[in-house]
């Protein structure tokens, strides 16, 4: 007997998904989904994003690694609550990470969430985590192809970062076939060109974020 | 790269379904995967031979439909299939994808109780 079940596979974290959505837009948390390979600059840049915003705004942050503690330990020197989710392997956060993670903050306190998602360009992407944004993090050392060799996190992010752009000169990343291939992939993402380390061009995309905060905030004032 | 996560939801789903009809066994799994997801089709099949061994599913031949990309423009509104993941319309403007991240079991062919 064949039995119809049009079930998808992903549908038990894509609900939890959907919990915590409602749960940050009840609180008014801003959440982003930060997703990069391993080594792009994922915890300089929320670092540089403290730095700006942590005066004006309460920020978390949820680290997500396979092993280790190293990036909770060096947001928390900035001052901001980090908490360190061990996947013990798992290539990827789920939502169902990202609910207990809660567990351990003070959501009533909070304005932002930022999620450092696993060193990964490829399995993130599948997993809903209940974000505003999804954000992905290129840098030149990695080459100018990888838009083209791992297409969907590139495809189905709202905003890309390109760090590390005060390497340009001293390597062979051609700038302008890495935009001509982002042009094709994803023709409305949002696109920052960055340097982590000399801190420049963060506060432009800073700036972005906190006009999309104001309009969540705005959005959500407005429907009730 | 994440087939086994995957895999793992699948056969607890399988399991759960088969079981609910009381069946004897589960004979095939059909599943839909869509062009821009990373999961691998052999990698699924290939894990879920190990997983579902010692369960009501083991030994189900898993045959796995690919759903092509495919994209509508947020302006002119033309949909194309989407060739060298290029989202751009003619019309100038960004595509959405509307098809191509599937990931869902479509069918399961179980054998019943009273079944020979």
């Amino acid at each position: 007997m064949e039995i119809k079940l049009q079930q998808d596979i992903l549908a038990a974290n894509d609900k939890i998904a959907a919990d915590l959505r409602k749960i940050f837009e009840d609180k008014g948390i801003f959440v982003i989904n930060l997703m990069a390979s391993p080594g792009a600059g994922k915890t300089s840049f929320i670092l540089r994003i403290i730095e700006i915003l942590k005066d004006e705004l309460n920020i978390a942050v949820i680290e997500g690694d396979i092993a280790s503690k190293v990036d909770a330990e060096k947001v928390r020197e900035h001052g901001v609550a980090a908490i360190q989710i061990n996947t013990g392997g798992a290539c990827h956060l789920d939502a169902n990470m990202i609910r207990g993670a809660l567990d351990m903050l003070d959501l009533d306190l909070l304005d932002i969430i930022i999620i450092e998602n696993v060193g990964n360009l490829v399995c993130p992407v599948e997993f809903d985590l209940g974000e505003n944004v999804r954000v992905v993090i290129s840098s030149i050392p990695e080459g100018d192809d990888k838009p083209l060799k791992y297409p969907r996190i590139f495809v189905e992010s709202e905003v890309l970062i390109l760090n590390k752009i005060d390497l340009l000169d001293c390597s062979d990343f051609n700038l302008g076939e890495f935009k001509s291939i982002i042009s094709g992939l994803n023709p409305s993402v949002n696109f920052f060109e960055v340097s982590c380390k000399l801190v420049e061009g963060v506060d432009v995309w800073v700036s972005w974020l906190q006009k999309q905060i104001y309009e969540a905030q705005k959005t959500k004032s407005g429907g009730v | 790269m994440h087939e086994m996560a995957i895999t793992e939801s699948i056969l607890s789903i399988v399991v759960e379904e088969a079981n609910k009809r009381d069946a004897k066994r589960v004979k095939k799994i059909k599943l839909e995967i869509g062009e821009l997801t990373n999961i691998v089709g052999d990698c699924v099949q290939f894990y879920f031979e190990l997983m579902s061994k010692d369960t009501i599913a083991s030994g189900a031949e898993v045959e796995i439909i690919e759903v092509p990309l495919t994209a509508k423009c947020s302006l002119c509104g033309k949909v194309k299939r989407v060739e060298n993941l290029d989202f751009l319309c003619e019309c100038g403007a960004a595509m959405k994808t509307i098809a191509g991240k599937e990931l869902a079991i479509l069918t399961i062919e179980i054998e019943e109780a009273g079944e020979v």
